[in-house]
């Protein structure tokens, strides 16, 4: 377990790297950036605040670390926080209580991930296909939940599932660390990582094995499904009210970025759930420390792209050989010239 | 006929992929006005052949000659430029352009710089009615049937290159009048001189049309005989690699009077379009062979019985009760297993390691909620490393880095460890190094003397008559006898095999 855990470590740390001189640079520009402080009974600072503005990215990061280990991709998590958050809200506004809301609205997110598993698993679709058509119409229902406008809502019960204060950390922290460590634990405790890995590495193959393929793909797409229903709550809490147009807005995108960030190949098999949340984080904290930086925001998404290049183009198995290169090449050289110097000494002598 | 200087000679063709000799010193000679039939098994070297003389591969010894002149095609585009047209299976043209269009891509008349569709119509309606062929040149592609299509891609490929013309199973999708109606096109075209390779695995057709044929095996050269002289035994005997006179050995000894209980019986299952409803019973301690030239439906028998498709037809029963198998994990729960042929598609999971590849069955088996822990995982590994001695420097090792024959143990292995009681084994020696071929029909042996039931499905003969109890032989997606005892011999095999050959082509004549 011990040297699994190191090996782990050691996969990870181009990641923790990266995240390591983002913060840095935050710090350099935003002075206090480390702080964290207890006040008025939770934590501040902001590093809180990237735990905290992090959340529904990390919460869709984990389903989707899943998908993509399947070989698949779920585009429609961004459109399916839209349609939860907009249940929640129809739900507390016309009277249903906390309890019956948060459960619908989970079973709404289930629902919608069993719909994209069923047509990539018994209808053969294409993933990133099957998943658009619910990207595509999401937004559409969640208008028709709202019934177009942005429902908001007063319940304290639920505000706080979404953004209130816990032992004095903010809800969405609390939500995104405990079900990274459920789903994490229980796909390594269980067969399901093993089983989700062999499916995305050869699906035939798999399937010829014995695996239960179509099951396989419904699971993780529902537990795709049900990540989005939180991380939705989650923004309809933030603001009270449900925005069908712009809650989880290009979300699915980031999300999809933080699992390639995280290390994970977009061609399926081996995952890593902890790369993911990394780079889930590395995300926020870009966006954290641009706004710290008081740059105009008509940079922020260029300043993001080139960083983003940055730590792929680092991360590539390309770059890494060409620095493996460069530095035989260099320490070579160091002892070619290491060989040369005594032999003016020889001659001399 | 043979005193003219062939059209196209080739000598001592050889090509290597990585190592492996796909050609080794292969001679062939294509004459004018000629049907030249190219046979073999699947990997026997035929599309390396053409893709040799047509410059898709460049080769790496030997030389080729046409008209009497050397020539060394660098690519697709210079082989035709010389004369050389090939028409693949899967029709190499554009469906979503018009049969005009496809006729002249890329070689299009102009009018001030402009295509000129009003010509290329006019000389593509001439071309086509030379095939008997009156269809409206300026529709789509896509909206003609796949006969046409192929005279299509026929007629672009004489009207470019016009000396040799080769087809690669160009009947797979054809129907009884379509492929008459090409038949006529080749003799046609063989009138007017032209040569041509004709590749496909329908004997019928290779009588009917062609003069001469050339078997490959291997990768090496079996013969070239001009037909009339050739019975379809020899023929068969050419193409699975052993001579018909040689002494019989009488080695397949496994003795029948023993007969262990039923496992699984088959009765009248068959799946129309994929294999004629058979029976079969499968014993303990039993080793069923399954023989048949290729596409003869060995496979698609071993995919029913397996539950990968659901028979359409017939009843399956285990242990005397009837049941149904829906699905492969609905067959491994009830104590089956299969190898597949194909081990790189349905085999392995490449990415993964050793140790999960032998795990991966029985873990499925258990389900996701009983995982196997890692200390069992790794016992099962290194004992199963160690009993089939798989060559692997640890069993963290991702299978995709071992050698074909380490990766078939693997396989065999992660079926091994489910206990089963009926394994079935499609070509498990394919493609192997010689070491492993050897280790795994000793295990075949042992299994079975463990009492364990097997079906192994394989084209080598000398193998199956080696360790088979019985032997099934298929044709055409039908099963058409079983040899038992004394008739298990390759000779046996091949006149069952050659005979069932021979029926259907009765059938289809008369």
């Amino acid at each position: 377990m011990n040297a699994s855990l190191r090996s782990g470590l050691l996969r990870l740390a181009p990641q923790i790297a990266a995240l390591a001189v983002i913060l840095a640079l935050c710090a350099a520009i935003a002075p206090g950036f480390f702080d964290i402080s207890f006040a008025n009974g939770r934590l501040y600072g902001s590093l809180i605040d990237i735990l905290n503005r992090g959340a529904p990215t990390a919460l869709l990061a984990i389903g989707m670390t899943l998908v993509i280990a399947t070989k698949g991709i779920d585009l429609s998590v961004g459109a399916v926080m839209a349609i939860c958050g907009a249940t929640a809200a129809a739900l507390i506004t016309s009277g249903y209580g906390l309890p019956a809301t948060l459960a619908l609205t989970l079973a709404t997110g289930i629902v919608c991930g069993l719909w994209n598993g069923a047509l990539v698993a018994f209808l053969g679709i294409q993933p990133i296909i099957a998943t658009l058509i619910l990207m595509v119409a999401g937004r559409g229902i969640a208008q028709l939940i709202t019934e177009g406008v942005i429902l908001t809502f007063n319940d304290q019960g639920l505000i706080f599932v979404g953004s209130g204060i816990l032992f004095g950390v903010p809800m969405p922290v609390v939500l995104w660390i405990l079900i990274a460590l459920a789903v994490g634990l229980a796909v390594r405790f269980s067969a399901l990582g093993m089983l989700i890995e062999a499916v995305g590495v050869n699906r035939r193959a798999a399937y010829l094995s014995g695996v239960g393929t179509a099951g396989l793909l419904l699971a993780v797409y529902a537990l795709s499904g049900f990540c989005a229903a939180i991380a939705g709550t989650i923004a309809a809490a933030d603001i009270r009210g449900a925005d069908a147009n712009n809650a989880g807005l290009w979300l699915e995108l980031d999300a999809i970025l933080a699992v390639v960030i995280g290390g994970n190949s977009l061609l399926g098999g081996r995952f890593s759930i902890v790369g993911s949340l990394v780079g889930a984080m590395i995300i926020q904290s870009i966006n954290t420390g641009i706004l710290l930086s008081g740059y105009p925001p008509e940079f922020n998404l260029v300043i993001k792209a080139v960083i983003i290049v940055a730590i792929l183009v680092l991360q590539s198995p390309t770059s890494r050989a060409f620095l493996a290169f460069a530095w035989r090449k260099r320490s070579s050289a160091s002892q070619e010239a290491a060989g040369q110097q005594p032999a003016p000494g020889r001659q001399a002598s | 006929m043979a005193a003219e200087r062939a059209l196209l000679e080739a000598r001592g063709l050889s090509k290597y992929f990585h190592g492996v000799t796909a050609l080794d010193g292969v001679d062939f000679d294509l004459h004018a006005g000629e049907i030249h039939g190219l046979l073999g098994e699947n990997g026997a070297g035929k599309s390396t052949l053409i893709k040799v003389l047509t410059g898709a591969y460049r080769r790496d010894d030997g030389r080729v000659s046409l008209d009497g002149a050397p020539i060394d095609p660098r690519d697709v585009m210079d082989a035709q430029s010389l004369g050389i047209g090939t028409v693949y299976q899967e029709v190499n043209l554009l469906p979503n352009l018009t049969v005009a269009e496809n006729l002249f891509l890329g070689r299009e008349p102009k009018r001030f710089g402009l295509v000129d569709s009003r010509a290329i119509n006019k000389r593509s309606r001439e071309i086509l009615e030379g095939y008997g062929l009156s269809i409206d040149v300026s529709a789509l592609l896509s909206t003609y049937s796949v006969a046409v299509r192929q005279i299509v891609a026929i007629a672009r490929a004489v009207d470019i290159s016009g000396k040799v013309l080769i087809l690669d199973e160009p009947t797979a999708s054809l129907d009884a009048a379509e492929v008459d109606r090409l038949f006529a096109i080749l003799s046609d075209l063989k009138a007017r001189g032209l040569g041509i390779i004709f590749i496909t695995h329908f004997f019928d057709q290779v009588y009917r049309i062609c003069d001469r044929v050339t078997v490959l095996r291997n990768g090496r050269l079996v013969g070239s005989r001009p037909l009339e002289s050739l019975k379809r035994i020899e023929l068969v005997s050419m193409m699975l690699g052993r001579e018909l006179e040689s002494a019989e050995s009488g080695d397949h000894g496994r003795a029948s009077e023993v007969r262990g209980e039923v496992v699984a019986a088959f009765k009248k299952v068959g799946k129309k379009g994929r294999i004629a409803p058979f029976d079969i019973e499968v014993r303990r301690g039993e080793v069923l062979g399954i023989a048949g030239l290729l596409g003869s439906g060995r496979t698609e028998s071993a995919e029913l019985m397996f539950g990968i498709h659901e028979p359409d037809t017939g009843a399956i029963e285990i242990d005397g009760a009837k049941t149904s198998l829906g699905s492969p994990r609905d067959a491994i729960r009830k104590g089956f297993g299969f190898c597949p042929e194909d081990r790189k598609q349905d085999g392995i999971i490449d990415d993964l390691s050793v140790r999960e590849n032998i795990a991966l069955a029985l873990q499925a088996r258990r389900g996701w909620a009983k995982p196997l822990s890692r200390r069992e995982q790794d016992a099962l590994a290194d004992r199963y490393i160690e009993a089939l001695d798989i060559r692997t420097s640890d069993r963290e090792k991702p299978i995709k880095f071992l050698s074909g024959g380490n990766q078939q143990k693997v396989i065999l292995a992660r079926w091994l460890a489910t206990d089963p009681r009926f394994l079935i084994l499609d070509e498990p020696t394919r493609g192997i190094d010689v070491g492993a071929h050897a280790e795994i029909i000793r295990l075949i042996e042992e299994l079975c003397a463990e009492g364990m039931a097997l079906a192994v499905i394989s084209s080598e003969l000398e193998e199956l008559v080696a360790y088979a109890t019985r032997v099934r032989i298929l044709a055409d997606r039908q099963h058409v006898a079983e040899l038992e005892g004394e008739d298990v011999s390759a000779n046996g095999i091949m006149r069952a095999i050659a005979a069932a050959e021979g029926d259907n082509t009765g059938e289809a004549r008369s």
